[in-house]
């Protein structure tokens, strides 16, 4: 049993008269992949713009690691050590890996780029990670392949000393031998003891890399589970709907 | 576990694999400026067969004072450029910074260094206009730069007079465009640029050495600054030459080229080793991406258009200086041959890509062509028809290459 990081009790959400978000109690674990799925519409984006403090919860408590804490802006969060790795991956095609894990929070020598610190930094980031795929660090991202920009992605968390790291749909655009890839990164990062909340539809996925997963239904936490514990069938009906609240832990 | 594979910086190998390496870079559409120097020799050796001035070291002489001025317009235009935005306004700005320092020097009688940092300031001005309407509003800098290309024609105007021509007096501003720097001027500017290079090259292989990178072969750096110090040495030997003809000698560098690199080699310096340089080339690459980092995009382009206007007043006081007179209509055309240097050197007009001295490699082929055409005695009407072919030419080797590197062309 990892420690609690991040803890939600009770969180609301709501725009105008529409609860997103209805009580949702939620915790994600230290050096384990806690996987967040739901239906379309269920409340899952509206739970990670909360975490990352986009657009704050509008009730309930959060705690991390035991304090109450008020997240109230992407910088705030970012200080608390909480990444989000976008789906719509936040990388500048035409500058190179290490410009890109830097980017924002250049390293500095005599008021001018550190680039040889960088260059380390961001070389031993990825080493880390045990990443193979990628040739040079001082590659151009518009010459990687999706499975290298989500790695360039996810590395730069590292590099930014995450303690939590969210990942939107990260697999959502890959092919099958680049997902693979990702998905052990993915694992990788919760080794290296950081705690990984991953989004996604695929439950295929879900299957592969997680440990928890927790079902999200019309705003309502409806399952907490082991992965060693359930299976598909029993996921997909807590998503559907078909099945709810029994089995909450 | 494995032990971990070490990632490659691109510094390792010796000199073949760094030249493969290049070459591969070429290949898959990172071409720089390559194709500009290209032109720049092709177009040299034709104008050398076609016409007996053209090697000749007054006309070559000619052609650098000549460029300079459209050198200094298009590295201005590089830093809206890399923005992906565009500063149609550029050339009137520079004519209306002449005619703000011709006002106060000519008119009010200010000392002319003081009048010609108002001058700055008024171009500094002109950009924050433009970049407040850009960054702030939301305005195209199209449509706005367009707007400003009518207004300050009108501004000229107004502060001039229809049809106002004033003679430029101070003998140190016509020096710049029209006088030449004593011989040993310009080995000693030749002799700071060869051990200048040379020393940033070795304090960047310590620097890397001490973080524990590995550096590229020290061969390549010697060949780097021999490349320099030949080139270099051959302009200077040549400016050296009396190029007189009659009784005067006329011979050094002119004035107007150590400026040319002082700008060429400060806004290298800032693009490509500041933390301002590095958010230029983020924002013109994936503003969203710029702004999720936590830079404030915003600010980026307003201090762009800044620089862009201020360094246009520079171009203007060069233009100046060379014909000798400050007129109300100065600096209407231009403009679209800075775009189309910056261009031709290897700019990308799609943003994110591009440096000052592919600004200036552009400048010369403008230049060139306009020079050697003159030379063999073609109509004006070959030269705009050439160097529309020329731009269009470039635009397209971009679009290529832009596809090639596997960038999408619709920008989102």
């Amino acid at each position: 049993m990892g420690t609690p990081l991040i803890e939600l009790t009770n969180v609301t959400k709501n725009f105008g008269p529409v609860d997103v978000l209805k009580g949702v109690n939620f915790t994600v674990e230290e050096g384990k992949v806690t996987a967040l799925v739901g239906d379309n519409g269920a409340g899952k984006s509206t739970l990670i713009k909360g975490l990352s403090g986009v657009q704050p919860f509008d009730g309930g408590t959060v705690t991390f690691r035991g304090e109450e804490v008020h997240v109230r802006s992407p910088r705030q969060a970012s200080a608390m050590g909480i990444e989000v790795v976008y789906q719509d991956l936040a990388l500048c095609e035409n500058l190179d890996i290490v410009q890109n894990m830097f980017l924002g929070r250049e390293e500095k020598f005599g008021g001018t780029l550190d680039e040889a610190a960088m260059e380390f930094a961001a070389q031993k980031a990825l080493q880390s990670l045990s990443v193979r795929t990628v040739k040079s660090v001082r590659q151009k991202v518009s010459s990687l392949s999706g499975g290298q920009r989500q790695t360039v992605a996810i590395a730069r968390s590292v590099l930014r000393n995450a303690k939590m790291v969210i990942l939107d749909e990260p697999t959502a655009a890959l092919g099958v031998a680049q997902t693979e890839q990702v998905l052990n990164l993915v694992r990788r990062l919760a080794d290296n003891g950081i705690a990984v909340l991953i989004i996604s539809h695929n439950l295929a996925d879900v299957f592969e890399v997680a440990d928890n997963v927790n079902v999200l239904y019309l705003g309502q936490m409806v399952a907490h589970l082991k992965v060693k514990n359930t299976n598909r069938d029993e996921v997909v009906a807590y998503i559907t709907g078909s099945k709810s609240m029994t089995g909450v832990a | 576990m494995s032990a971990p594979t070490p990632i490659s910086t691109g510094h390792e190998g010796t000199v073949r694999d760094q030249f493969r390496s290049y070459i591969q870079r070429v290949r898959g559409g990172d071409m720089g400026s390559l194709p500009a120097i290209l032109a720049l020799i092709v177009l040299a050796a034709l104008f050398a067969s076609l016409s007996p001035y053209f090697l000749t070291t007054g006309n070559i002489a000619n052609l650098f004072v000549q460029a300079s001025e459209l050198t200094v317009l298009a590295c201005a235009l590089v830093f809206v450029l890399l923005l992906a935005e565009i500063d149609l306004s550029a050339g009137v700005t520079a004519g209306s910074g002449m005619a703000v320092f011709q006002v106060l020097f000519g008119v009010l009688g200010w000392n002319w260094l003081v009048a010609l940092l108002l001058a700055l300031v008024a171009g500094a001005l002109i950009g924050s206009f433009i970049g407040f309407f850009v960054s702030r509003i939301g305005v195209p800098s199209f449509v706005v730069t367009l707007g400003l290309f009518l207004g300050l024609q009108g501004f000229m105007l107004l502060l001039l007079g229809d049809g106002g021509i004033y003679r430029l007096e101070q003998p140190e501003l016509k020096a710049i465009m029209n006088s030449n720097m004593p011989v040993w001027a310009g080995w000693a500017m030749l002799a700071v640029a060869v051990i200048g290079s040379f020393a940033f090259g070795v304090s960047d292989r310590r620097r890397r050495t001490k973080v524990g990178l590995p550096t590229r072969p020290f061969i390549m750096l010697i060949f780097k600054v021999a490349a320099i110090a030949i080139l270099g040495g051959l302009v200077v030997l040549l400016l050296s030459v009396n190029r007189g003809q009659a009784m005067l000698a006329i011979e050094g560098v002119p004035i107007v080229i150590p400026i040319v690199l002082v700008i060429l080699v400060v806004g290298t310096f800032v693009l490509d080793r500041t933390v301002f340089g590095r958010y230029i080339y983020a924002v013109g690459g994936n503003p969203e991406a710029a702004r999720r980092a936590g830079i404030k995009v915003a600010q980026i382009r307003l201090y762009a258009f800044i620089i862009c206007s201020t360094l246009a007043v520079v171009s203007g006081l060069l233009h100046a200086s060379r014909i000798g007179s400050i007129e109300s209509t100065a600096g209407r055309s231009i403009v679209l041959e800075g775009v189309a240097a910056a261009v031709v050197g290897g700019v990308s007009l799609f943003g994110g890509r591009g440096r000052l001295a592919y600004a200036a490699i552009g400048a010369l082929v403008i230049s060139i062509i306009d020079n050697g055409l003159g030379l063999i005695g073609l109509p004006a009407g070959a030269n705009f028809l050439i160097t529309g072919g020329v731009l269009v030419a470039a635009a397209t080797i971009d679009a290529l290459s832009r596809r090639r590197s596997g960038v999408s062309i619709i920008r989102t």
